[in-house]
């Protein structure tokens, strides 16, 4: 669906008068969450309601709710990540689940199982939620297949990290009351970020224009196709932008292969005070971390007045709330 | 800048660019040229050089020239390099970053820049490495090296075998909108060869390098611009073949120019007679029908540019069998006088000649000479281009005397040259011995 037509619709909804109720279920009509792609502005609109409501719930003093008491989320991660992993094992913990995590390094996958048998002798166990992040683009639909619970991708190779992309959308909302219109500025490695590729289809999706800013290296061929603006010059990229997004840096794709070095990315990819002046004066920053100071983003930004990427760390514990809970609204007897 | 204007009087103008030829005068003010053309005979405050009907055209810009600073002064310095340069007027030298250290770092970059300015008597800009250390393996900072003063990117005397990393390179060197100028032989088929295979190669029993390590680089490196559109410059070409390969690439619109050298528009194989170590290059002289094939495709506009391929070696290097000496020539001092061996023998106009050593380059390489225009640097030169001389290696300023052209009968010698307005060569001071 092109980007207009996504935009009127969501309008059209507005107008309507369309809200939240506290009953997700008729909303949210999906069974996993694999990716943004595929969910319609107003699933996004949906879940993005319930995250708000979870904020005020993980700011009081008694975080727990009930809504999962008696089910078992298992966050099965293939790929070694603390911050994700704490997130949702918070998420499941405040609405009542029983969590279990599953790290690759002590599993049976060390020995040589499939990731089909892993997902079977997994649905044996019964889980009602399974949060997956693996190291390959399309393993979490593959296992979500073989499973007879709910899957939560929680990123999947350099294809889709969809919670990231509704906490970054739920963190704009908050800030700009819109995501309508805003100019979003995706800087930095775009070619392995499953965070870029969900970030553009959402916002997209909700009307912003998003502008994708790297060296030609980092930008995925042909995604000029896809009908986004691409800027190798980041000043250029930046200019007029209300957000803007900076992607994390693998350290083996610094030295020599993508880029020629730590030096030479900052100065001209990093993102300081000088660039961000480019955007506009209210323009917010964003990462999903964890950062590299010094290489895409300098510290006086991280840390400044602009940044809002400690509120995209609590926003996350909400989303992935809202993620779990409309999910266990299909599950049975739910 | 204070220095006295300059009047050439009676001079036959030459400018490549136009292609126009009219005798006439030409006004140095500042560093630049003011004015030029036939009504130009006298300018009161200025003063005058008697031309005596000698060809006044841009001076030469040479795009590949290996000098030893840093890190080999004995065989050639920024200085020695910018005396030879400017005896065979040239005026701007692209000087290679096979150097030690290698110029692959932005402080190296500076000093070059630095050095050249304060030591060398003609423009000499730095090309810096493409990947680091000249490698192959990592691209270097085009960004930063490109501010620091890098005029091009390239890997020298070196190919860069990797396709992937060739592929990045091209695609951040356009990012930058930074020139690759890549050196097309494959190490891998040059193997042990040591000169071109055929059946010259086999009388001497010396291993061969197919004309294939050549014309495969070149045609992978044409695939990957037109992946990437990235502006590419084939250092050299020396085969028939590669002429059609660069042909076809700009028939179909890719951002490609070549080079050839003039070692190669001059000599074949045949001339390393009895193992003249001197005519050991790289690439290889090729036959003679190769030579005749680049010297049409020259004359057709395929290839854009001559360059001197400059590359000193000491005697020590040199004076070894065959296969094991060094490849290189000297080339500097010769450039002109060889190549108008090509407007000689009626292959080339004199106007065209000369562009594909000024104004091509210059255009290749974004400079502002290279063309006899009202505001261009004054980086001249005067000529006589039937003036007849036989080469004699000693009287070489290069601090290395292996030229290929030792001995040779050679027609065209410069009289004067200027860089930016300054006289940095004038054979008219050395006495009736120079012109002899």
């Amino acid at each position: 669906m092109d980007r207009s037509a996504l935009a009127a619709s969501l309008r059209c909804a507005y107008s309507d008068g369309f809200k939240m109720t506290d009953t997700p279920r008729s909303v949210f009509p999906h069974r996993h969450l694999l990716g943004i792609e595929g969910l319609s502005p107003l699933d996004i609109q949906a879940l993005l309601d319930l995250a708000d409501s979870q904020v005020e719930v993980s700011r009081q003093v008694e975080k727990r709710k009930t809504t999962l008491r008696g089910r078992t989320q298992i966050n099965l991660f293939f790929e070694p990540s603390t911050r994700t992993q704490s997130s949702f094992e918070i998420a499941g913990k405040r609405l009542g689940a029983d969590v279990m995590n599953m790290a690759v390094a002590s599993s049976s996958v060390k020995k040589g199982e499939t990731l089909i048998d892993t997902a079977a002798t997994l649905n044996a166990m019964r889980p009602d939620i399974i949060v997956v992040r693996h190291y390959a683009a399309g393993a979490v639909h593959l296992l979500a297949q073989k499973v007879d619970c709910a899957v939560v991708n929680a990123g999947d190779g350099a294809h889709e990290h969809p919670t990231q992309a509704l906490l970054d959308a739920l963190t704009i909302r908050r800030n700009k009351g819109r995501i309508d219109g805003l100019i979003v500025a995706i800087c930095g490695d775009i070619l392995h970020s499953r965070v870029a590729r969900s970030n553009m289809i959402l916002l997209a999706a909700m009307g912003a224009q998003v502008r994708l800013v790297a060296p030609t290296n980092l930008l995925p061929p042909g995604i000029a196709r896809l009908g986004f603006p691409t800027f190798t010059d980041m000043r250029k990229g930046l200019e007029g932008a209300d957000i803007v997004m900076m992607l994390r840096l693998q350290r083996e794709r610094m030295n020599g292969s993508f880029v020629p070095s730590v030096k030479e990315y900052f100065r001209f990819y990093g993102l300081d005070q000088e660039k961000l002046s480019y955007a506009k004066p209210d323009a917010l920053v964003m990462h999903p971390g964890p950062m590299n100071r010094g290489v895409e983003i300098s510290s006086d930004v991280a840390d400044g007045a602009q940044s809002l990427i400690r509120e995209q760390v609590e926003m996350g514990v909400a989303v992935r709330m809202a993620v779990i809970e409309a999910l266990a609204s299909h599950l049975p007897n739910g | 800048m204070g220095m006295k204007p300059l009047l050439f009087k009676n001079a036959r103008l030459v400018d490549p660019d136009t292609g126009r030829e009219s005798k006439g005068g030409l006004l140095v003010r500042d560093g630049v040229i003011q004015d030029l053309g036939p009504q130009l005979t006298d300018v009161s405050d200025a003063d005058v050089i008697e031309c005596g009907g000698q060809v006044l055209s841009p001076g030469l810009i040479d795009m590949r020239a290996f000098i030893g600073e840093p890190g080999g002064p004995y065989r050639e310095t920024l200085k020695s390099a910018g005396e030879a340069a400017a005896a065979g007027g040239v005026t701007t030298v692209v000087s290679m970053p096979d150097t030690s250290p290698v110029l692959d770092d932005p402080a190296v970059i500076d000093f070059i820049v630095r050095r050249a300015r304060d030591t060398s008597v003609v423009n000499i800009l730095p090309a810096a490495a493409l990947t680091k250390g000249l490698k192959g393996e990592e691209m270097a900072e085009i960004g930063r090296l490109k501010e620091a003063g890098a005029i091009a990117f390239t890997d020298g005397a070196r190919s860069v075998t990797n396709a992937q990393v060739m592929r990045r390179a091209l695609t951040y060197a356009r990012d930058f909108d930074a020139l690759i100028v890549h050196h097309v032989e494959d190490p891998n088929l040059v193997g042990q060869g040591v000169m071109n295979e055929g059946e010259f190669s086999a009388r001497l029993g010396l291993p061969g390098i197919p004309r294939e390590a050549e014309t495969i680089m070149l045609e992978r490196d044409m695939r990957l611009v037109r992946l990437t559109g990235a502006r590419y410059h084939a250092a050299m070409i020396s085969t028939a073949d590669s002429a059609e390969i660069v042909e076809a690439a700009k028939a179909r619109g890719l951002p490609v120019t070549c080079g050839v050298s003039i070692n190669h528009l001059s000599l074949n194989e045949n001339d390393i007679g009895d193992y003249r170590t001197f005519l050991k290059l790289s690439p290889p002289l090729r036959h003679e029908d190769d030579r005749q094939a680049v010297i049409e495709a020259l004359a057709s506009g395929t290839v854009d540019v001559i360059v001197s391929d400059h590359n000193p070696q000491d005697v020590e290097n040199k004076r070894l069998p065959f296969a094991e000496a060094a490849d290189g020539a000297v080339g500097l001092e010769t450039l002109l006088s060889a190549a108008l061996r090509l407007v000689h023998s009626d292959r080339l106009s004199l106007p065209k000649l000369l562009r594909a050593m000024s104004t091509k380059p210059a255009e290749i390489l974004g400079l502002p000479s290279g063309r006899l225009k009202i505001g261009a640097p004054a980086d001249l030169i005067l000529f006589d281009p039937d003036a007849p001389y036989v080469l004699d290696k000693r009287d070489l300023k290069s601090l290395s005397k292996n030229s290929p052209f030792d001995e040779a009968r050679l027609e065209g010698q410069v009289t004067i040259t200027m860089v930016a307005g300054r006289i940095v060569f004038d054979r008219r001071a050395m006495g009736p011995e120079a012109n002899a």
